[in-house]
């Protein structure tokens, strides 16, 4: 470890303020990238079964 | 060699092929991206040492260097995947340029932003529209076109061509961003990596940017695969495969 000490590790030797921020936001873009397509297929999933029921339901009815 | 080249083209341009097949390859690019990113952030933070003129905030290269890399190759992928669509009209190729365009973005906005909070201690400004930064930032609003105009037409086939033949228009930029810091004068420091000449910075600060550089491609594969396994469902909602993908779900 480069650091005497874990608050020396956060301090960053002064520039802690612009390093932690970067690799803050570039975890949130990350993490942002990473569910957006979850979501999506879930959504999709969910209303593709919908779609088939509503079929399924007609088809029986008729 | 050619005709297992070929061989793949044809199966790339079926959609169920790549559905089925991106599901196994999946865990085998998301858990290594995982693990790079992590060991090489680790390591980069806190075991790489210091920079001896820009201290601790150089650590910011570990995500702004990659991330760079990545905006701009994701956008000459971007471009080759609409050339292709736009000679042999695959689909599939439509479909993956569109799964890159917002990835893709969000990678050159964090270098951008990365760049800009690691110019504050180290040049003492945020911004300066020298070259690199300004045709940075033209490829980010090159991004935001590509997606305007992929959604832009009134037929899905005439969107995916007007973002294709601009994204191959913008690909111009791209050399003018490596070359920038040699053409012109500029705040940015010239590029760290070499392809053909020795690098430039320490082991011990190297080898965790390379292990970053993987970590962002493996991570970068993993959302490509990710959005694009999502277009091929929507666009085969109505075929058999699908339905019975769906299938069990709706009878519960």
């Amino acid at each position: 470890m480069f650091f005497e000490s874990f608050a020396e590790f956060l301090a960053m030797g002064k520039h802690g303020f612009y390093v932690w921020l970067c690799y803050g936001i570039t975890a949130l873009v990350i993490i942002a990238n990473i569910l957006a397509p979850i979501r999506q297929r879930k959504k999709l999933i969910e209303q593709q079964t919908r779609l088939l029921r509503r079929e399924k339901k007609n088809a029986s009815e008729a | 060699m050619w005709e297992a080249l070929k061989r793949l083209y044809h199966r790339m341009g079926s959609p169920k092929w790549f559905y089925e097949i991106s599901a196994v390859w999946l865990p085998w690019f998301a858990i290594p991206a995982a693990l790079f990113l992590i060991v090489g952030a680790v390591w980069g933070l806190a075991f790489a040492p210091a920079d001896y003129q820009q201290g601790n905030s150089f650590r910011i290269i570990y995500i702004h260097v990659p991330t760079a890399i990545l905006a701009q190759s994701a956008y000459a992928m971007m471009a080759i995947s609409g050339a292709i669509f736009l000679i042999w009209r695959m689909k599939m190729a439509a479909w993956v340029a569109a799964s890159i365009a917002p990835i893709g973005a969000s990678f050159c906005f964090v270098a951008l932003i990365t760049g800009a909070i690691w110019g504050k201690p180290t040049w003492g400004t945020w911004w300066v529209w020298d070259a690199r930064l300004t045709s940075m930032l033209l490829l980010l609003f090159l991004y935001f076109g590509v997606m305007a105009l992929q959604k832009a037409m009134d037929t899905e086939e005439n969107s995916a061509k007007a973002g294709a033949i601009l994204s191959l228009v913008g690909l111009v930029n791209i050399p003018i961003i490596k070359y920038s810091v040699e053409w012109w004068n500029t705040l940015h420091q010239p590029a760290t990596l070499k392809l053909t000449e020795e690098s430039t910075m320490a082991m011990e600060m190297l080898i965790p940017l390379l292990i970053m550089i993987v970590g962002f491609y493996l991570l970068f594969a993993t959302l490509i695969f990710m959005r694009t396994r999502n277009h091929v469902l929507w666009h085969e909602r109505k075929k058999n495969w699908v339905k019975k993908l769906i299938q069990p779900e709706a009878e519960k």
